[in-house]
């Protein structure tokens, strides 16, 4: 056991019990971060006020709330909204926040896509990251259903069902999620303990991951240019402080962050009291309803490129039914983006998109194809809107399956091999 | 300056992703109907003008209190809700406010062919005659007769109601506010085989469906949902606007102290912000 001393203070009483002021180092003041980097490098500081903004407001509601078919609906609409002092208010907040962080998400993924932050040596962040990705859209999809509105039982209906796609075991499996034949009470109560509990323990864990992957190969910056941070950090202790390419989390970086954080909470905040409706579904304040099914059937707007990847496959092929190649589709659709710094080739050349010819275009042409899936996957999938879904499905696999070819043919350039 | 560009390319991105999912999808999900017509056009308007003292005398001759109480005039229900629920299949009306909350065209067109007024005519014909008897007249002008009808209830009609009282008037009948704890005064079991479903609770009914699709459809509920059970109710623009101001009142009651919180946590939140900002020009001076 280290030497206990009479403490001088409370601080120093904390230090020698738990090396606080080390920690405080190594977390903040010690933790460097590159001067060259752009306000898209706030959106994981944005993320995290987010989430802890979900956790409150969820607590909050989770003491009127009743996760019982008979009683979901008016606990919701009726205790939370309208009995509870500014129950209202908890419910905007959580409902907008939820919307807005995978906004948020899709930012924070497209950055690190555009600035090859997936890359050589940080292939871990991408991966946890994209497995938080995964997580917050199980939170996501199983806090949805919870207000047992016509919406939420009619996606989580469609949303199991696809689970019945899955050769030999499906149909059971389906009911084993449900445990009911149909989406009902048992449902719900588990999907309110995915949603309480694990998942969001899950989420904290790999954040913690996520945050832990970040120290050893260092975050990347706007230039991809590989900095030896011990030099740089030191020249920052020697006072060389504009010389320093680098500069420590605490008070330096998060000064940034905080700006930003304001600025994205007084847009949020307009939401959640002026505009909380392109949150929440109308359809979702008619109770769930297993005698009518609505008149269109979709997800909510950050799930809506892949559910549009599902059903573009809308007719058979070879003999396959049109179901099941757009469920493998989906499947595609979901793993793909967690291999990406394997499928791109060029693994030795971190550099942002702007500086790689090929994978730039490549980059803008994803992202318009996923907008262009989101739209449509919103719209009825008849006539010339099946087809459009149908040929932005077909260029969303292409681009993977040419992601590999053309990342090569970037490499061979980077070493001189052509003109 | 790259800051803002990228700014830019962020915001113009995410404002096509949002016009994408909202205003344009939900504009080819639910496509523009015609405006509300509270003309009632479709019905003709009488040119007759009508007498309320022999109004009265055929209202009563015609046997309108066979089925309708009118309170107002001490003329209570004949039928408890009970009864008239297993005789009708929906309680009949007290029209002590009728003259009041619907359109003078309307009524005379109800009175005359119910089921054409109301817009029922996929439900009701001569196999299932819809239980409102149509009034074929005392063997006069059946016109002045309608017309002296309606002249009677709008002038024992009060000049003034409340929102809630017109909500009640109009639609208690048949649907439920739970959360104001108005339930319907029809027996459940007979208007569920009445109306062939149950009608829906209306409680946040603002929430799901706004003020402009309601400004519509119970204008004319077939313009909007065809082949639905509810019937044209008629109401006129004055009353119809009440039932949407008292639907709100109800399902959206938190509304002023919604709006009146925004400004405090945005006028907040924009404070934060300048101050945040201000730090972070301080403290990057020293790096930059």
């Amino acid at each position: 056991m280290a030497e206990i001393k009479k403490a001088t203070g409370l601080i120093d009483w904390l230090d020698q019990r738990l090396a606080v002021n080390k920690f405080i180092k190594v977390m903040m003041t010690e933790y460097w971060i590159p001067k060259n980097i752009n306000f898209l490098w706030a959106m994981g500081v944005v993320l995290m006020v987010l989430f802890m903004v979900l956790i409150v407001s969820g607590i909050f509601l989770l003491m009127y709330y009743k996760p019982d078919i008979k009683l979901a609906f008016d606990s919701v609409n009726y205790t939370i909204m309208q009995e509870v002092e500014y129950g209202w208010l908890w419910r905007h907040i959580h409902g907008v926040s939820a919307s807005v962080i995978f906004l948020v998400i899709y930012i924070h993924m497209f950055t690190g896509i555009y600035y090859g932050s997936y890359k050589k040596g940080r292939e871990i962040i991408w991966l946890t990251g994209m497995a938080l990705f995964g997580m917050f859209s199980a939170e996501a999809f199983s806090g949805y259903m919870l207000p047992w509105g016509q919406m939420s039982y009619w996606a989580a209906q469609v949303i199991t069902n696809l689970f019945g796609g899955i050769p030999f075991i499906g149909e059971a499996l389906v009911v084993w999620i449900r445990g009911d034949f149909l989406v009902a009470d048992a449902t719900l109560t588990r999907f309110f303990m995915l949603h309480v509990l694990l998942l969001p323990l899950v989420i904290l864990l790999l954040i913690a991951v996520h945050f832990y992957s970040l120290r050893i190969p260092h975050v990347n910056n706007q230039e991809a240019e590989e900095l030896d941070f011990d030099v740089e950090a030191k020249k920052y202790l020697d006072g060389k402080k504009v010389e320093s390419k680098v500069v420590p989390f605490w008070p330096v970086f998060l000064s940034k962050d905080f700006f930003v954080v304001g600025v994205a909470l007084t847009i949020f905040f307009y939401l959640v009291c002026f505009h909380f409706d392109f949150a929440m579904d109308p359809i979702n304040f008619e109770p769930a309803n297993n005698m009518k099914t609505p008149a269109h059937i979709y997800p909510e707007w950050y799930f809506l490129w892949s559910y549009e990847v599902l059903r573009g496959f809308f007719f058979d092929i070879g003999g396959i039914a049109a179901m099941d190649i757009g469920l493998a589709a989906f499947g595609f659709a979901n793993v793909i983006f967690m291999l990406f710094p394997f499928l791109d080739r060029d693994t030795d050349h971190v550099a942002p998109a702007h500086k790689r010819p090929l994978f730039f275009v490549w980059f803008w042409v994803l992202l318009v194809d996923m907008i262009v899936l989101t739209v449509y996957g919103k719209l009825p999938p008849t006539g010339a809107n099946a087809w459009v879904g149908f040929g932005a499905t077909i260029v969303f696999i292409s681009l993977f399956i040419v992601l590999p070819i053309i990342t090569k043919m970037e490499a061979k350039c980077n070493n001189g091999g052509c003109k | 300056m790259r800051e803002l560009k990228i700014l830019a390319v962020v915001a113009f991105f995410t404002a096509v992703v949002y016009w994408g999912v909202e205003p344009f999808a939900h504009s080819q999900m639910h496509p523009h109907v015609a405006p509300a017509d509270f003309a009632f056009k479709d019905l003709g308007a009488t040119e007759k003008k009508g007498d309320a003292a022999k109004g009265a005398e055929t209202f009563l001759s015609a046997g309108c209190i066979g089925c309708h109480g009118v309170a107002v005039a001490n003329m209570p229900a004949p039928m408890d809700n009970a009864s008239a629920s297993a005789t009708f299949g929906v309680t009949p009306p007290d029209l002590s406010s009728a003259g009041a909350i619907y359109d003078k065209n309307y009524l005379a067109a109800l009175i005359k062919d119910p089921t054409k007024a109301l817009k029922v005519e996929h439900k009701f014909n001569e196999t299932r005659p819809h239980p409102m008897i149509q009034f074929f007249g005392l063997g006069g002008d059946l016109d002045q007769e309608v017309a002296d009808i309606v002249a009677y209830l709008q002038s024992i009609a009060p000049t003034t109601l409340d929102d809630k009282k017109v909500y009640a008037d109009a639609c208690q009948r048949c649907h439920d506010m739970k959360y104001d704890k108005l339930m319907s005064t029809t027996d459940k079991t007979a208007l569920m085989a009445y109306m062939g479903t149950l009608p829906p609770d209306l409680s946040i009914m603002i929430r799901s469906k706004g003020r402009d699709y309601l400004t519509t459809f119970i204008n004319n509920p077939q313009k909007q949902l065809a082949g639905t059970s509810m019937p044209r109710v008629g109401l006129s623009e004055k009353a119809q606007n009440q039932v949407v101001a008292y639907m709100e009142k109800v399902g959206d009651r938190k509304k002023a102290e919604r709006e009146d919180l925004g400004y405090k946590l945005i006028g907040y939140m924009v404070l934060f912000t300048l101050l945040a900002y201000a730090w972070k020009v301080k403290i990057w001076k020293e790096v930059h």
